[in-house]
């Protein structure tokens, strides 16, 4: 019997994208781009951290299955393939228009419960800490708690060991070592390292698979119940008021000594 | 079931204390609790209270519920949830904030869910409008600001911590203690903590620095955090800090990242050097009072959040200014 593992990824936005590439439609309260810089999109980065964790628990030595679900109102399969092209086996999307900019991670856990059940068996899920759109980081909680399984959220290390998942849980000056009974729910952070680059042999591998589509119905779900509203969406307006020190003749260690006087006439040093 | 009211913090103890961040959650909570004219409560979960109670009184509660029980004599998450989740169910508040720690945003989200209802993230400011909870946070990174109305009961949030001030402690203010025994069962923890390991042993917590001396990408590599940063904080009695970049490439550890998902941070003055400013690192500095930047790229983004900048290579800026400073003393 496999070690049968969900990967959780979302496709976002490109974090890193400049702000100036955003366009806010306030009708609609989502984050549109521009349409001549147009904001790529990406597999949410803690998300390929997710599918990094999942390969090495099959480089140590277990027999893993792994699976990518994603939901969303459209995909980009070039660029949710990553995921296959790093070494995943299956990919399923979800996919509906009513979907789109959704902020409420109650709608989010409710799609992905009802995909996980009919996925059917599983014995881990691996999540990104936080999707970079909303920065909700709380999808895979709430998962857990409709699943009724333990979570163990923000790790940089995941073993599967005799029926228990073994994590490295980032805490604010180091880490602990964190036990829990499978099947389970983990997030991963980036301290985990860097996800994999596809090698030439995944690629091909990846190009002949196809990702499943499911819709709504096919997850049995009727209609999304959302329990926040989102009121307003804006980019906050930024005025600069930096005072630029500059040294005589651009001399930088003359710049240096003024600032530290200017920081001591403001009483700040 | 009782009437749904009242405001409802959750407290979080270190070393046998009410931690800095329950205090200011109370403030946040004696805001919503006096705009809605209902009570604020505290729930303070632990083996033993010692003078918390008192204390959370002092600091703006009305009703402090002392939740013992001795499977809280760790900070559980699990025996966390299992305690909060009951007492919420019996006292019916109408609104819960829950602190942005470690403990918070994983029991957090987790109570909205057993508890059927939905939490507004990472709040920055929450208030009652139309006796909706309505919070205000940022999103995409902190590109994009977002409000947020919560529609079901009970109306909760994450809060940010270093948002607001605790309240002037006041030991003549009076409230109420309720004694609280959940009687959990020890099979509630599933997630089991087997060892603990600290990373960075530091005098001064970042989180409490008035200095701050963080670097970035641009160092260039390890050694900068160890010599000059390390000289200019103890120069000013302040902490070395870092970017992601720098932890990402393996510079420091991740106990030194300031940002959205690392340390928020609130000193009097911030150095930034060699920090490009990505919204995601700025996250953390929402409460810094000023910023110094030093980047050789004067359009780099740092500079419209800086109160002072240097436009120039750290390598001749920040030995000089380590001299000056000396000078100055
Ligand atoms: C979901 C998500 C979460 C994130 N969370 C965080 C977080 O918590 N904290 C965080 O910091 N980042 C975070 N990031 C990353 C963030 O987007 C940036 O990539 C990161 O902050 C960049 O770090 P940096 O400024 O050190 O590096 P860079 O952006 O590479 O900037 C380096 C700067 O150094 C300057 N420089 C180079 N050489 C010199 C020199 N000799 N002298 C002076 N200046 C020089 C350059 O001009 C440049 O401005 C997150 C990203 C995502 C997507
Ligand atoms: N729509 C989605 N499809 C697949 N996974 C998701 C989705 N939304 C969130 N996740 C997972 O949950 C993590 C945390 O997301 P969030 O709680 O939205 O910040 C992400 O890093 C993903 O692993």
């Amino acid at each position: 019997m496999p070690l049968n593992i969900i990967a959780l990824a979302k496709q976002v936005l490109d974090p890193e994208t400049p702000v100036s590439a955003y366009r806010i439609d306030r009708q609609k309260k989502r984050v549109d781009t521009d349409p001549v810089k147009k904001i790529a999109p990406v597999i949410n980065g803690f998300d390929e951290n997710a599918v990094e964790a999942a390969l090495r628990i099959r480089e140590a030595g277990n027999e893993v299955k792994i699976t990518v679900l994603s939901a969303g109102p459209g995909f980009v399969t070039d660029v949710m393939k990553k995921a296959l092209s790093m070494g995943s086996d299956e990919m399923i999307f979800v996919q509906d228009p009513g979907l789109d900019s959704i902020s409420d991670s109650t709608v989010t856990v409710q799609v992905l419960a009802a995909a996980i059940k009919k996925i059917g068996a599983f014995d881990l899920i691996i999540a990104g800490r936080q999707a970079s759109d909303w920065d909700n980081a709380q999808v895979p909680l709430g998962l857990a708690e409709v699943l009724g399984i333990p979570c163990i959220p923000v790790t940089r290390k995941v073993e599967v060991k005799d029926g228990q998942v073994v994590c490295e849980r980032v805490i604010p000056n180091g880490y602990e070592v964190v036990s829990a009974p499978l099947p389970a729910v983990v997030t991963v952070s980036n301290e985990l390292g860097q996800p994999r680059y596809p090698t030439m042999r995944n690629i091909m591998a990846a190009a002949r698979k196809k990702p499943e589509t499911w819709t709504l119905s096919d997850i049995g779900i009727a209609d999304l119940s959302p329990k926040l509203a989102m009121l307003d969406l804006f980019i906050p307006e930024k005025q600069s008021r930096c005072e630029i020190i500059q040294g005589e003749d651009n001399n930088l260690a003359d710049a240096a000594h003024k600032l530290a006087l200017r920081l001591r006439e403001a009483k700040l040093i | 079931m009782a009437d749904v009211k009242g405001v409802f913090v959750i407290g979080e103890t270190a070393g046998g204390q009410l931690d800095a961040g329950s205090k200011e959650l109370l403030a946040h909570g004696r805001k919503l609790a006096d705009s809605l004219g209902e009570p604020l409560s505290i729930a303070i979960l632990g083996d033993s209270l010692g003078g918390m109670p008192k204390e959370a009184i002092a600091f703006g509660a009305d009703t402090v519920y002392g939740v013992t029980d001795p499977v809280l004599k760790e900070p559980q998450p699990d025996a966390y949830l299992a305690a909060l989740t009951k007492l919420a169910q019996e006292r019916s508040p109408k609104v819960i904030l829950v602190g942005k720690t470690p403990l918070g945003t994983n029991i957090g989200p987790r109570l909205a869910f057993r508890l059927n209802t939905a939490l507004a993230q990472d709040s920055l400011e929450v208030k009652i409008d139309g006796g909706k909870l309505v919070a205000t946070r940022p999103v995409f990174g902190g590109n994009c600001v977002a409000s947020v109305a919560c529609n079901s009961m009970p109306m909760m949030a994450v809060v940010r911590l270093k948002t607001a001030d605790p309240l002037a402690r006041n030991d003549s203010r009076s409230g109420e203690v309720v004694e609280v025994k959940p009687g959990l069962d020890p099979s509630v923890v599933r997630t089991r903590v087997l060892s603990h390991v600290e990373e960075k042993q530091e005098g001064k917590r970042m989180e409490d620095a008035e200095i701050i001396v963080s670097g970035g990408r641009g160092l260039g590599g390890p050694e900068p955090f160890q010599k000059e940063l390390t000289e200019l904080a103890d120069l000013l009695d302040g902490v070395v800090a870092s970017s992601r970049a720098a932890v990402d490439i393996g510079w420091v550890p991740y106990a030194y990242q300031v940002g959205l998902t690392g340390k928020s941070v609130a000193p009097n003055i911030y150095f930034a050097i060699g920090i490009s400013g990505a919204s995601q690192h700025l996250a953390g500095l929402s409460g810094a009072k000023n910023i110094v930047a030093i980047n050789k790229d004067a359009n780099a983004n740092i500079f419209k959040e800086a109160r002072f900048g240097i436009v120039g290579e750290w390598q001749k800026v920040v030995p000089a200014l380590i001299q000056a400073i000396r000078e100055l003393k």
